[in-house]
């Protein structure tokens, strides 16, 4: 019985109140939702805690570069036909905001966990989880993200030997190369657009061969595993070979991929595609990402992009010319502070758009747009650039503070 | 310079292009064909012959193993070396600059040879990875103004006596010794730790490279507004960090 029902132990059930207690100080103090600070002392009180709180949980983690936070509230909606499920839909993805999401399980019966991609072996090791779905990995935050394929690597060798069902992209060589140390995996045919982290071999170093969809090592025998899960337009195709439409709400390619990984993960619960994908459709916006947003007679959809390989997502399910474009670009703390991955979005994509760019960085946003080869307008702000835009849609483009920024402004 | 125009080589983009590196290779094919040259760009896969009929060769940054697995590539292939004999230009950023030295600390910990383009040797830094904006002053010989540049390594570069310094930093660290230098060049090899990509932050870095390809001594003007409006909101960020 997987409720959770017994009970905390006495040093846990104190680190608990302990963490509501600094969380609750945290909130009154103004800074923020409280739930990581409140984490953090519980940890420190019980550093066994996410371990006590996960034991009585079905508990499945999502970590990849991009998606993860929208993955993990498509699986949680599709796990709710099921029971209830625990969550940390905020994207507090670290072990102490972990553990404030789970210490208000409640009666969940299953948890949700998004894991940033660092963590996922260690919180894979506490919560022993019962599946960890891995939809990619590429280039993010470059001054201090660890090296893409140290990553993998470090996943590798977490994962190696969990009981855990690994739920992995098949189509992303990195990802794949550390799933397939495990001994379980339902391999997911998910797409990764972004190519350029995955030249070389991640098992032998020599270069890839990447014809149409399948990729293999020249050199070695790492190759392309095959799908027993795979999207296919707008159907996910499940192992027996069914067609299941994709309804979703949210819009694009990546997340039909994040709908068909999170059809394979219920389907480790029990729970049936058709079902699984009916309730994804109740997802709109996730944390203000996708968001239609009325302002001053403009209907602006508020788009995140962190990374070369989000941007890349992010300009195939755009309105096509002549709908406006606001590019937003910061460099604070939380987005990393070398903007040299700007080179590696090919803005050359939004050739015929109004473009207009704002931010903290938009005179390298400019320079980039220049040597693209696109026409654009260098905004003082937000307002300003949708004051340029005619009514209607305007797609908005940002990276993390930035797009923190715009939510603001835009009243969302 | 061939009938085609300029033939600008992309040197393993599969391996060293971590930091943007792209951008470096489209500043300067861009800045060519605004002077209206031909300009044929080569990207040359690490599984492929190094070209030696190349005019301008831009070599990237990249993560440690990817390092490694092109210094041995290139030391296997020597069409660098030879591009180099022929009178090439080489401009190296990174990762790919210490590869153009004598040798380099691998990702195994080891001491790996490099081509020897450029008297200089690299070795790793024991404090914290260099990261930040950067302002220094060009070698006076070039004639160039200030560079600006982004700055995100852990190596240490020590020049030889025929390399001399790309520039004198004023604020950040450079080759990481201490003594103020950062990059080296050598006649027609450039080597550099500045991100930006730093032919972004300084075109006229870009038209030296051109001129040198076509051995002239100016180029058309092109409109550098926006360069210029980015590199003195960069000059006045590395004056005055927040
Ligand atoms: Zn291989």
């Amino acid at each position: 019985m997987a409720g959770n029902t017994e009970p905390l132990p006495p040093r846990a059930k104190l680190a608990v109140t302990a963490g509501k207690a600094a969380a609750a100080v945290s909130r009154a103090a103004g800074r923020g939702s409280g739930s990581v600070i409140g984490g953090k002392v519980a940890l420190r009180l019980d550093p066994d805690l996410l371990a006590k709180l996960a034991q009585n949980l079905d508990v499945v983690l999502v970590s990849a570069t991009n998606g993860k936070t929208t993955t993990t509230r498509l699986i949680a909606e599709a796990l709710r036909a099921a029971g209830p499920v625990v969550s940390n839909a905020l994207g507090a993805n670290m072990p102490a905001g972990i553990t404030a999401a789970l210490a208000g399980s409640g009666e969940a019966r299953y948890g949700v966990i998004e894991v940033d991609e660092k963590y996922l072996a260690a919180v894979a090791r506490d919560v022993t989880p019962k599946a960890i779905a891995l939809l990619n990995l590429s280039r993010d935050q470059l001054d201090r993200a660890a090296e893409t394929r140290m990553l993998a690597e470090r996943w590798r060798e977490g994962l190696s030997g969990s009981k855990a069902v690994i739920v992995a992209n098949a189509d992303d060589p990195l990802v794949v190369w550390a799933a397939s140390s495990s001994p379980n995996v339902v391999w997911v045919a998910a797409g990764q657009e972004w190519k350029d982290d995955a030249w070389s071999c991640p098992a032998c170093g020599g270069v890839m061969q990447r014809p149409g969809d399948d990729w293999f090592c020249g050199e070695c025998g790492f190759r392309r595993p095959t799908p027993s899960w795979a999207l296919s337009g707008d159907h996910v195709l499940d192992p027996h070979g069914s067609a299941w439409p994709i309804h979703l709400q949210l819009p694009g390619r990546a997340n039909k991929a994040n709908a068909t990984t999170s059809a394979a993960v219920a389907a480790a619960f029990g729970v049936p595609p058709q079902t699984a994908l009916e309730r994804m459709y109740s997802v709109t916006a996730v944390a203000g990402r996708y968001d239609v947003v009325s302002f001053q007679g403009r209907e602006i959809r508020l788009l995140l992009a962190k990374n070369p390989a989000g941007w890349l997502e992010t300009f195939s399910l755009i309105d096509g010319p002549p709908a406006p474009v606001i590019l937003s670009v910061n460099a604070r703390g939380a987005d990393g502070t070398d903007t040299s991955w700007l080179w590696d979005v090919d803005y050359s994509r939004l050739a015929g758009h109004p473009i207009c760019v704002i931010g903290d960085r938009k005179l390298d946003l400019a320079v980039r747009l220049e040597v693209a080869g696109v026409d654009f307008q260098v905004c003082e702000n937000a307002a300003e650039a949708i004051r340029q835009c005619p009514p209607g849609r305007i797609e908005a483009i940002a990276n993390y503070t930035a797009f923190q920024d715009l939510r603001r402004i835009v009243g969302n | 310079m061939s009938e085609s125009g300029l033939r600008v080589v992309w040197v393993y983009p599969d391996l060293l292009s971590t930091y943007g590196d792209q951008g470096n290779v489209l500043v300067v094919e861009r800045r060519a064909r605004q002077r209206r040259l031909g300009v044929q760009r080569v990207d040359v896969r690490s599984d492929q012959p190094i070209p030696t009929s190349g005019d301008i060769y831009l070599v990237g940054g990249g993560e440690d193993r990817p390092q490694r697995l092109a210094a041995e590539r290139l030391r296997r292939d020597s069409g660098l070396s030879r591009a180099v004999d022929n009178g090439a230009i080489v401009f190296s950023v990174c990762a790919g600059y210490q590869i153009l030295g004598h040798e380099f600390i691998n990702d195994l910990g080891q001491r790996e040879p490099g081509l020897g383009l450029l008297d200089v040797t690299s070795t790793r830094g024991e404090g914290e990875r260099c990261v930040g904006d950067v302002l220094a002053d060009m070698d006076e010989r070039l004639g160039l103004p200030q560079l600006t540049g982004f700055e995100n390594h852990q190596g240490v570069t020590h020049l030889g006596p025929t390399a001399r310094p790309l520039a004198r930093v004023r604020l950040g660290r450079g080759n990481g010794t201490g003594d103020g230098t950062e990059g080296a060049w050598n006649d027609t090899v450039f080597g550099t730790y500045m991100h930006g990509p730093v032919l972004a932050r300084n075109p006229q870095i870009a038209d030296l490279l051109l001129k040198l390809a076509l051995d002239v001594n100016a180029l058309p003007p092109v409109d550098d507004r926006w360069y210029e409006a980015l590199r003195a909101e960069r000059i006045a960020a590395a004056t005055q960090p927040a």
